[in-house]
């Protein structure tokens, strides 16, 4: 039963894709080593080209893949004699692949384990997307904008850390959870964002975010909260195409409503109502919430801007930030009149939490803008080009300066 | 596993060790270690004004008053602890009184 090499190079693309990160959580399950788990599984994918033209492929990749990393590592446990003695300590040998129910649970622990507070905050970041999403440590670094030796540096000292500080392979127990997981959760969308962020957008980070929120609501499905950040996720990926116009970031107020994901929106919509019927409110969902909110307008006028200012401020209750508030101010601003927001923004401005903020005299300076005040709209969007971080903003700003 | 906890603080409050030992925070920390059986061994250190430091620099023995490095916080007491893994040495020194107004630092020992 031959495969042609392109049904080959297809499936294990796909499988890469799919079983990347449960074949390396086995592995590091049964053999508690992350670079000879990495390595391993690197093998058995390179095998996998080889040998499935020839021999076709397999029922259950997945399987063939673990089964074939599994017997790599313990030829090269059994080469040496500290290996050797590992061998004689793990159950490598005679445990039997796991089930894919099994394999699920191995990969929630790998999560856990790559977002243990312990661990430096890109680091978590870094490795995640390292052992579970298979990225390359070239990749890595291109998305953190650091020197690849750097990246491979903070990898290094991420694992080492991990097999000398002792920190434990497993889902944390129940009272540590809430605490674990908003930093898994952290981690995630912080990955999303990363690929969201950028100019052009990297469409395989938002897309890896996305399914590792999806697996960690398929692990935990009485949780809430990642069912809320996939929601989250679902919503801001949606409008993707219209989020820039030749490389100018065009506003929600502008964008074309017609290049929305319809079919995404739907599913954010409902993912979003079984989180809220868990009854356990948390930031992901209100900020879920908002998102659905603007997605679900059926235009800019009709947005439902007093729901919107509600939300920003149950949030600003659940996780306080001068940024929420910022947002906050805009809400009120639509919803209650420009002037009820533009003394929410002048507060803010006061507190200098957010000096040094491009948002901050950017919102400033729409409001004024939309109020006819001209001229200090004027200063405001000046203010605003001197502290905007990307090109994509100085090209929206200058475009809005200058067409005052 | 093996670790050391160093408990640390700023020493602007510095309870005496009967008071220490009679703070109820202190009692359920040393019961969690004997239900835990994780203790090997602990000390209380003297403030840091009464620290000497020691350096030998080509050749020449230099002492000077003081602790040895300038950082807000001073090691007051360390606790050697055999337990599971991190996680179990991260609640043992969360339950640590000092926890509340100093802090904790947990090392893995080079066993």
């Amino acid at each position: 039963m031959t495969a042609s090499v392109d049904d080959v190079r297809a499936a294990v693309d796909a499988a890469y894709r799919d079983e990347w990160g449960q074949v390396v959580a086995t592995l590091i399950g049964l053999i508690r080593d992350w670079d000879l788990a990495e390595d391993c599984a690197q093998e058995a994918f390179a095998s996998a080209l080889e040998t499935w033209p020839r021999d076709g492929i397999p029922k259950r990749p997945g399987a063939w893949l673990t089964t074939t990393a599994r017997n790599r590592a313990t030829d090269r446990l059994r080469r040496d004699a500290a290996g050797r003695e590992k061998l004689r300590q793990l159950a490598v040998l005679a445990e039997p692949v796991p089930e894919p129910d099994e394999i699920a649970d191995e990969r929630l622990r790998l999560i856990f384990t790559c977002c243990h507070p312990a661990l430096p905050f890109e680091a978590r970041v870094a490795l995640t997307l390292r052992t579970l999403a298979g990225l390359s440590t070239v990749e890595i670094a291109k998305a953190f904008l650091t020197a690849e030796p750097t990246m491979a540096q903070r990898l290094v000292r991420a694992k080492r850390k991990i097999a000398e500080a002792g920190i434990p392979y497993r889902v944390p127990p129940a009272e540590l959870l809430p605490e674990r997981l908003a930093a898994v959760l952290a981690v995630l969308y912080l990955i999303f964002n990363q690929g969201y962020d950028e100019h052009d957008g990297d469409r395989a980070l938002t897309a890896e975010a996305i399914h590792l929120a999806r697996v960690l609501v398929q692990l935990m499905p009485a949780e809430p909260e990642p069912r809320g950040l996939l929601a989250l996720m679902l919503f801001n990926e949606a409008r993707r195409a219209s989020r820039t116009d030749d490389g100018v970031l065009v506003t929600l107020e502008q964008q074309d409503r017609s290049a929305w994901d319809q079919a995404m929106i739907a599913e954010g919509v409902a993912v979003l109502d079984q989180a809220l019927a868990i009854r356990r409110t948390g930031p992901y969902q209100v900020q879920a919430a908002i998102a659905a909110c603007h997605a679900t307008a059926a235009d800019s006028a009709s947005t439902d801007w007093p729901q919107i200012a509600a939300l920003y401020a149950q949030l600003a209750r659940l996780a306080p930030s001068p940024v929420v508030e910022l947002n906050r101010a805009v809400a009120v601003a639509m919803s209650d009149g420009i002037a009820a927001g533009l003394a929410l923004v002048d507060e803010l401005a006061e507190s200098g939490r957010l000096d040094g903020y491009h948002l901050l005299p950017a919102t400033r300076a729409d409001l004024l803008r939309r109020d006819g005040r001209v001229a200090e709209a004027k200063v405001a969007y000046e203010q605003a080009l001197r502290l905007a971080p990307t090109d994509a903003e100085r090209r929206y700003l200058s475009s809005r300066l200058h067409s005052l | 596993m093996k670790y050391v906890l160093l408990i640390c603080d700023d020493e602007s409050r510095s309870p005496s060790n009967e008071e220490l030992a009679a703070d109820p925070v202190h009692q359920a920390w040393l019961a969690d270690l004997q239900r835990r059986d994780v203790r090997l061994y602990g000390l209380r250190l003297r403030p840091v004004e009464t620290a000497t430091s020691v350096r030998v620099r080509d050749g020449e023995t230099l002492v000077s008053d003081g602790p040895f490095a300038e950082t807000k916080d001073f090691v007051g007491g360390l606790v050697v602890i055999d337990c599971a893994d991190l996680d179990e040495a991260i609640a043992i020194a969360a339950g640590h009184p000092y926890a509340r107004w100093g802090g904790v630092e947990i090392r893995p020992v080079w066993e």
